[in-house]
């Protein structure tokens, strides 16, 4: 098959003072395709991120992102919040980051808040009570029932965030990320901190997100057996180098990563100490 | 705001202080302060015809001692029930267990609309007098400016400690408009108010960027820095002696006054009824009333809709915000432009109320009445913030004869309110959309 590039980065370094934290990365992220980005802690993981969602400027660097839609944007002269709103980047974060005080359903009609403030005039047409923006209103709570049911909160859909349970969280941020109908999903860690049963869950979920929204998915992960069971591409980072890059199957067997992870060992050992991360 | 209080915290079964132990601090307390009392009460310097001479006044100490070990000893036995109370209401609450939403609460809606109605039926009453009227007018500016002000702190959580600020622009923007050009007050509302939010576009444009306490300072000093311009600029704005013989509003044309001045009718002979200083009082309290309401049913209106869910996403995160694709920077100066814009209507209707204003009616307590206000109702409670209204403004009003324990009433009651609701009156939220009450479209 045609493998369609989404997302080029090329030699991304980010240094802060004397430390740098990713150093000439390169690597490719195709449509339709989950890329997953492994490495041991402190390996400049989420620096990459931040680095995509315009939380840091990149030192050196070039990112590109060409959806299928023919346009293109240059992430790293992209102001922050334009890599979601124009460019259509979503990403999750390592520690959630959930409006905890408002409800689940509030949280996904936030996320669809710059579709919601152009049909409503920035909020004019709503304040009249114009039938346009209570029909984009109507179309928002079903986008975001669809993604409720995907993730398996509708019963929770009027709790408050903060309520739920830990992995039903990151799920509802991860709903929350789709609800901006992005090209890109970035997720930091989406199994940190979740059961073995959830961790599945989260596999189909991905899956079908890949399946069904031909989105790109870009994957920071500890958990090996997410990362080797669902990616289809593997990037591989120590100390901010890249270290290898390839299938799921090249990566594993690639003695480089297998001496940065354990010094030296088998395969079945990097799945248990990556599966207890 | 959303740490449990060190009280309840506290208020687990092994960590109650024990009677004996709450005695023994009591005494320590009680000494400490016949300790402190004995130079400052107890030698009294008197001056008479034979000189100076001391005067010892032992038993106040005493006295002052013993005050202290009963009030001291009181504090704490109330302060173990309140926490025992809490801590088992805790365990109880099925809330915390399940997670499960807030049940609807019809009966602050109901509260809401009982205010209302009392509202506007109090000139009518037959126990309202003018007095009465004029400090309800005042209670309702208060009201409105803790609304106003609740669109900035309560819902997009931008600490702002200069809201008077905006308030002053709003009141210098009528009287000098009206001074200068002759402008009545329908034309000047409206102008007030846009003027206030350029001033809060203003002031944000650059300190926006700020988060927190940063902001409360800024903010602090933008409401010090307008006053002392008014206060300074002598020429244009009369400087400390304000400004005189403002414009009193009509009645849609219509003057208040006894005698036509210059051939219209007045109020009272275009109606037909015999002159009363009160039409003008009750006018104004009606006025009053509507822009406030105006600001409650604005405030209701924008929660619901996406510039307002992306005020209370902002309080909640802003970095998710920024993540989801919202302008931060914009979110954040539209709140603090409608917040300003209200300052500006009820500025400009004190000063046609007032007919003077000067720099002194803006002074930095006004911005922290109103914060009070808004924090004491409990963030984003509509109701909550008429009840703290009530409670900080109308009450020191109504017992003006007491004067000196004012403010200490005041400060008590701050205190009181903060250990009994920390996060103010009326605290919890309701969401602003339920699922189920969107029906599903048909597939």
């Amino acid at each position: 098959m045609s493998r369609a590039p989404l997302l080029t980065v090329e030699h991304l370094t980010m240094r802060f003072g004397g430390l740098t934290a990713v150093n000439d990365l390169s690597f490719t992220a195709y449509q339709g395709e989950i890329t997953a980005i492994i490495g041991p802690n402190g390996a400049g993981k989420t620096t990459v991120f931040n680095c995509l969602t315009g939380f840091y400027k990149p030192t050196v660097g070039r990112l590109t992102l060409t959806p299928d839609n023919g346009k293109s944007f240059l992430l790293e002269r992209t102001e922050g919040f334009r890599i979601a709103k124009d460019a259509k980047v979503a990403r999750t974060f390592q520690n959630i980051r959930l409006f905890s005080g408002m409800s689940v359903l509030e949280n996904l009609v936030v996320a669809q808040h710059n579709a919601l403030m152009q049909a409503s005039a920035y909020s004019l047409a709503g304040l009249f009570g114009l039938p346009r923006y209570r029909k984009a209103e109507k179309q928002a709570v079903e986008l975001a029932r669809y993604w409720l049911n995907k993730v398996g909160l509708t019963a929770q859909a009027d709790w408050s965030a903060g309520n739920l349970p830990y992995g039903s969280q990151r799920r509802l941020e991860i709903a929350r990320a789709m609800c901006t109908q992005p090209v890109l999903l970035c997720l930091d860690e989406p199994a940190a901190g979740l059961n073995p049963k959830e961790s599945l869950e989260l596999n189909t979920l991905l899956r079908d997100i890949r399946k069904e929204q031909g989105i790109g998915i870009l994957l920071i992960e500890h958990d090996m057996s997410v990362v080797m069971q669902i990616s289809d591409h593997v990037v591989v980072l120590d100390h901010g180098a890249p270290l290898s890059d390839g299938s799921p199957e090249e990566v594993r067997n690639d003695p480089a990563v297998i001496r940065a992870y354990l010094g030296a060992a088998d395969d079945d050992e990097i799945i248990l100490g990556g599966g207890a991360a | 705001m959303t740490t449990t209080p060190p009280a309840a915290a506290a208020g687990h079964h092994h960590h109650h202080p024990s009677f004996g132990h709450m005695v023994k601090d009591s005494i320590a307390a009680g000494l400490l302060a016949a300790l402190l009392a004995l130079p400052l009460l107890g030698f009294h310097l008197l001056d008479s015809a034979q000189g100076l001479h001391l005067d010892y006044r032992f038993p106040l100490v005493l006295w002052s001692g013993l005050v202290v070990f009963g009030g001291r000893l009181g504090l704490s036995l109330a302060g173990a029930a309140i926490s025992k109370r809490m801590s088992a209401r805790k365990t109880t609450s099925a809330e915390s267990i399940t997670g499960a939403p807030a049940k609807p609460r019809p009966w602050r809606k109901i509260a809401g609309w009982v205010m209302v109605t009392i509202a506007l039926t109090l000139p009518l009453m037959p126990f309202s007098d003018r007095n009465l009227i004029d400090k309800a007018t005042l209670l309702l500016i208060y009201v409105m400016l803790g609304w106003g002000l609740n669109i900035v702190v309560g819902l997009a959580g931008l600490l702002d400690l200069g809201y008077v600020a905006f308030y002053a622009v709003g009141a210098y923007s009528y009287a000098l408009l009206s001074q200068y050009f002759g402008l009545n007050f329908w034309i000047c509302l409206p102008l007030a108010g846009l003027f206030s939010a350029s001033f809060g576009m203003a002031l944000g444009f650059p300190v926006l960027r700020l988060r927190g306490d940063y902001l409360a300072i800024v903010t602090l000093g933008f409401g010090e820095i307008i006053r002392v311009i008014l206060l300074n600029w002598q020429d244009f704005t009369g400087g400390p002696n304000g400004i005189a013989n403002i414009k009193r509003p009509s009645f849609f044309g219509l003057p208040f006054t006894a005698v036509s001045m210059d051939g219209k009718p007045t109020f009272s002979q275009f109606f037909g009824i015999d002159f009363a200083p009160e039409h003008r009082i009750i006018f104004l309290y009606y006025l009053i009333l509507v822009l406030a309401l105006a600001t409650n049913l604005f405030t209701l209106r924008i929660r619901k809709l996406p510039i307002g869910r992306a005020w209370e996403a902002l309080r909640e995160d802003e970095t998710a915000c920024r993540s989801l694709g919202i302008n931060p920077t914009k979110t954040k100066l539209s709140a603090f432009a409608i917040g300003a814009m209200f300052a500006g209507f009820a500025g400009s209707f004190f000063a046609t109320r007032q007919g003077f204003i000067s720099p002194e009616s803006f002074t930095f307590i006004e911005s922290a009445i109103i914060l009070a206000i808004v924090v004491l109702g409990g963030m984003g409670s509509q109701v909550g913030i008429v009840l703290a209204a009530v409670l900080l403004v109308g009450l020191p009003e109504w017992f003006r004869d007491l004067q000196l324990y004012r403010m200490l009433a005041f400060g008590g009651a701050m205190v009181l309110i903060m250990l009994w609701r920390p996060r103010g009156l009326l605290s919890s939220r309701e969401p602003t959309i339920l699922l189920s009450d969107c029906p599903e479209a048909a597939k």
